[in-house]
């Protein structure tokens, strides 16, 4: 029985995370119109996108290999896969144990492995220049990440996410100089990932400064929702664990009650909303970077992630 | 019975090499050289499995009358020579295997076919021997026969020079090697295993041993800054070769390591894993920096080879530091991870190497930027090649990710290290083993996507053709190698238990066993991994959006031109070629690393002739550590030279001083 409801749990949260991404994506976009004092699209309009181009044809390059076509799938089952297994609304998934924020990590990784080979797969200039700086801000904001997950790792002893936020909600971590660090570090690092502004520009056409756009140009139709999607996806879960580790408050525990679980759900969303909101203000505050700043950021933030496991190497309180 | 049935696999093996001198150059000797190692190696290769599982603990030897009078060849099996012994054989069966098609390309097959069954009975004697005097020799033996193997091809100057640095390097390594054994046999010569581990060396002597160590068995495993040998020679040998350089050679230098550091020396010092660390953390960046630099897709192996040598010190650095400290979980852990590190990389590189081999066969070019569209020419190897890359930039579900997973994991055991210098040195290890694994999914977007995806660059590409079917069997097999190992990486752990038992007292907790096959290195509330899962679990969810969508939205398709922001160019000159891809992290880390400047020429105005651009790089270590090595030699030597016209009388009395000073010396002698 408990099995069951375990699988439930599980199935509903890998649902949850796919309904929800295009919503949050569409919330950032109405907030940042707002601030700018534009009506915005509507809030569903990420969902009408997607469907729309779900239903038109592919339009496929000549050059394009029998990878070009898997890629989209692979790139969506790793970054869903991320996703579902980042505790949102109730810890101790069933599979919670088969991936730890390491793991989580790396099949982000392993996505984007396959989008930069798509970038290159067509043969075009464009392809080519999305791939390549793509991967140099990978390059560093990988191992940014990985020391952010060391910090988080020494101070929770466990690189499990469940157990982390269990460690957290607890109160006995308190307040340490770093985990600051560790989650300036993580904003930084989410803002590169997910292609935002200062980075990126995910509404931008404007080719030379396009990195994440520049890569996926050759996609159409259902591919190029199914990789819409996949980003989507991955700011959900970029929110999602900053939210479950820094403000694990309200998260369900293994064997909450339904009142709990209302708790769970209703702060899930005030994190996204919350999440939303200060994306769209930041980035509606700040312009864009050449890319060749783009390393003096992300460098900072892996500082910041080598600083602050430093710290816990030091003195275990810190 | 082990070792005597490996050593009638090795004598098999010795006795096919002057066989094959007789055999001519025929398609037929390539077949019996090929196949018959393919079926020795197979065989020694079972049988040090046999050994590793059936009776792990037991350790059999021999001792043959051969060598020194009064020593004998000691030959011995334990648990860590019956591992080295599985990865060297693997490597061994699955190259003759692709050399059973690869090898007929061959254009001058007697400069192969006869040293490279003695190269294969080398590397496993290197394994298999038990005292000073028989690793050594078996040491300097495989040094010569890979040799022999890079000069195959001597007409090429390039391979020449490489057959030569590599040469001296190789005689350098042994020299150490030589010197750290002499060491330790102390002044009676106990040059046996066993007489050496029973004696323990003074910690001053000890420390002098580590050194040779590092710098003997580091030289032939490639570690910065000993690695310059290793980026020339192993591409310049035939593809087969390369792999098995690059895959078990580096391997066999890595097992004298471990043998001469955890196994002979006795109790470890906290210091020594700082040493082996430092230069860990070194070699792996350095490799991967340096493989990002290359368009020579065999060269860009090699140097990524020095990468994952990183990696595997890391790992062994780790082992030392918890061994040293008493924390033996830990250390079994580290040790683990570093040596699963090992298999798998002989897994992935022979398997790189092989793909790199296929397509050197069916285009001529080991340049990346005359390659490209090969994945439409030759879609299998193009599949394991992908297999490969994906595998050794350790992206899960394959097995590359899952022995760095457990390097990360023993990193984060070190905070309870109580050693200041440690608590420095291994989050900055950590941090430049992070920054590699970014690094290296970079470099093999680049070599994948370079060479096989994108539209030919030149006719040769254009018009390439699927390789043979054996080369395609060994590389499948490995592929699939790749996969078994991520996906149940529970039995690889396991079996490596005997090993960790040896060499630090304990090992890592039993994993086969576990529900749904999860691997938990210390406990379930720390961390766990389960790679058959999330491959399911990968494969389930992309089933099912290919599924829906497909049956509810559209599965309809059309072929146009790239749209490539409305202005498409039919030349394939305007893709990204290797250079300009590696071009941002050229700019991000060359920088400074390699003085990298870009250097552009514009024709004066009016001029018709076009405007070049060139990039310059320097390899530092090089120009700061060879080349006044090279130098000093080559003035020394320039100012020695009078000595060889001296008349008789000169060498007379110079002899005579010679003496008199020795003899002094002696007399002084306290």
């Amino acid at each position: 029985m408990a099995l069951i409801r375990d699988f439930a749990f599980q199935g509903a949260q890998m649902v949850l995370v796919l309904l929800l991404s295009p919503l949050l994506t569409g919330f950032v976009r109405k907030v940042k119109a707002r601030l700018l004092r534009r009506q915005g699209p509507p809030l569903l309009q990420p969902y009408r996108d997607l469907i729309r181009l779900m239903r038109k044809d592919v339009v496929l390059a000549q050059s394009a290999s029998w990878l070009f076509r898997v890629i989209p799938y692979i790139v969506f089952a790793g970054t869903w896969v991320a996703a579902s297994l980042v505790p949102t609304f109730r810890s101790g998934l069933l599979f919670s144990w088969s991936a730890d924020l390491i793991a989580i990590i790396a099949l982000l990784g392993s996505a984007r492995f396959f989008l930069a080979l798509a970038g290159l797969d067509v043969g075009t200039s464009f392809g080519g220049i999305g791939s390549s700086r793509e991967v140099m801000i990978a390059s560093l904001a990988e191992p940014a990440m990985l020391m952010i997950v060391f910090t988080l790792a020494l101070v929770a002893g466990s690189t499990q996410l469940s157990t982390m936020a269990a460690v957290m909600v607890s109160g006995e971590v308190g307040l340490r100089v770093s985990l600051g660090l560790a989650l300036l570090a993580l904003i930084m690092v989410a803002i590169a990932e997910n292609a935002r502004i200062p980075i990126d520009n995910p509404a931008t056409h404007l080719e030379l400064t396009m990195v994440h756009e520049a890569m996926v140009l050759e996609y159409s139709g259902r591919h190029l929702a199914l990789i819409d999607l996949s980003s989507e996806l991955k700011l959900l879960l970029y929110v999602s664990v900053i939210g479950c580790l820094f403000t694990p408050w309200g998260i369900a525990g293994p064997d909450a009650g339904a009142q709990a679980l209302a708790v769970g759900v209703a702060t899930y969303f005030g994190k996204l909303a919350a999440g939303g909101v200060l994306l769209a203000v930041f980035e509606t505050a700040i312009a864009k970077m050449r890319v060749f700043r783009v390393p003096a950021f992300l460098g900072a933030a892996l500082m910041l992630g080598l600083l602050a496991t430093l710290l816990l190497f030091v003195s275990g309180s810190l | 019975m082990t070792v005597v049935y490996a050593l009638y696999g090795v004598a098999a093996l010795l006795a096919l090499a002057p066989i094959a001198i007789f055999l001519g150059a025929g398609p037929r000797a390539t077949n019996i050289v090929y196949g018959a190692s393919l079926i020795i190696t197979a065989g020694l290769g079972v049988n040090a499995l046999l050994g590793l599982f059936d009776h792990p603990a037991t350790t059999s030897g021999v001792t043959l009358p051969l060598g020194l009078p009064w020593l004998g060849a000691h030959l011995r099996i334990d648990a860590l020579a019956a591992f080295f012994l599985v990865v060297v054989n693997l490597g061994g069966a699955m190259a003759s295997l692709f050399a059973l098609g690869y090898g007929r390309h061959e254009e001058s097959p007697q400069r192969v076919l006869p040293f490279y069954p003695a190269y294969l009975a080398a590397m496993n004697l290197v394994v298999l021997a038990a005292d000073a005097f028989t690793f050594l020799v078996s040491w300097e033996f495989m040094s010569l026969t890979s040799w022999a193997l890079v000069i195959a091809h001597h007409r090429d100057r390039e391979n020449l020079r490489a057959g030569y640095v590599y040469l001296l390097m190789a005689s350098f390594g042994t020299l150490a090697l030589l010197l750290a054994f002499g060491l330790l046999a102390g002044p009676d010569g106990n040059y046996a295993f066993d007489a050496i581990r029973a004696t323990h060396a003074s910690a001053g002597l000890a420390a002098l041993v580590l050194i040779l160590a590092v710098v003997g068995a580091g030289s032939k495993a490639g570690v910065v800054p000993l690695h310059a040998w290793l980026p020339l020679a192993h591409p310049a040998a035939p593809s087969h070769v390369s792999a098995l350089m690059s895959g078990v050679m580096t391997k066999v230098a890595v097992y004298g390591f471990v043998r001469i550091v955890f196994d002979l020396l006795g109790p470890p010092d906290w210091w020594w894993s700082m040493v082996v660390l430092a230069v860990g953390g070194i070699t792996a960046v350095m490799g991967v920096l340096y493989a990002l630099m290359q368009h020579d897709l065999k060269r860009l192996l090699a140097y990524h080879t020095v990468e994952n040598i990183g990696i595997i010190y890391i790992g062994l650095g780790l082992a030392l530091a918890f061994k040293a400290n008493g924390m033996a979980v830990a250390a079994a852990l580290a040790l683990t991870a570093g040596l699963f590190h090992v298999f798998n990389h002989s897994v992935f590189k022979s398997l790189l190497f092989f793909g790199a081999g296929s397509v050197l066969n069916a285009t001529g070019e080991r340049d990346m930027e005359h390659l490209g569209g090969l994945i439409h020419r030759m879609p299998q190897t193009a599949f394991v090649f992908l297999v490969g890359c994906v595998a050794i930039s350790a992206l899960p579900p394959l097995n590359g990710f899952v022995s760095e997973w457990l390097t990360f994991q023993a990193i984060l055991l070190s905070p309870q290290l109580p050693s200041w210098g440690l608590k420095f040195l291994v989050p900055a290890v950590g941090a430049l083993l992070a920054l590699s694994a970014a690094l290296a999914a970079a470099c093999f977007v680049k070599a994948f996507g370079v060479s096989f995806l994108g539209r030919p660059r030149t006719p040769a590409a254009a018009n390439a053709r699927e390789t043979d079917s054996n080369s395609l069997a060994a590389m499948y097999f490995l592929a699939a190698l790749c996969l078994v190992a991520g996906v149940l990486p529970g039995l690889f752990i396991d079996a490596l238990a005997p090993v960790a038992n040896v060499l630090v007292g304990t090992s890592m907790p039993h994993q086969s066993g576990l529900a749904w096959l999860t691997i938990v290195p210390i406990a379930e509330s720390r961390s766990s991994y389960n790679g058959l899962l999330v491959f399911i679990f990968v494969v389930l969810s992309g089933s099912a959006a290919v599924f829906a969508i497909h049956r509810l939205a559209s599965d309809r398709l059309r072929r146009a031109a790239a749209w490539d922001c409305g202005y498409p160019d039919p030349s394939p000159a305007t893709q990204y070629t290797a250079s300009s891809f590696a071009q941002p992290i050229r700019r991000v880390y060359g920088t400074s690393v390699f003085h990298a400047r870009e250097i552009g020429a514009m024709p004066p105005p009016g001029a018709t002739s076009a405007a070049r651009l060139t990039v310059e790089l320097r390899d530092l270590i090089w120009d700061f550590a060879y080349a006044p090595v090279a130098g000093f030699i080559g003035y020394a030597a320039d100012r020695l030279n009078v000595l060889q016209f001296l008349t008789i009388r000169r060498y007379l009395t110079l002899v005579f001083t010679a003496l008199v000073l020795l003899l002094l010396v002696l007399a002084t002698w306290p």
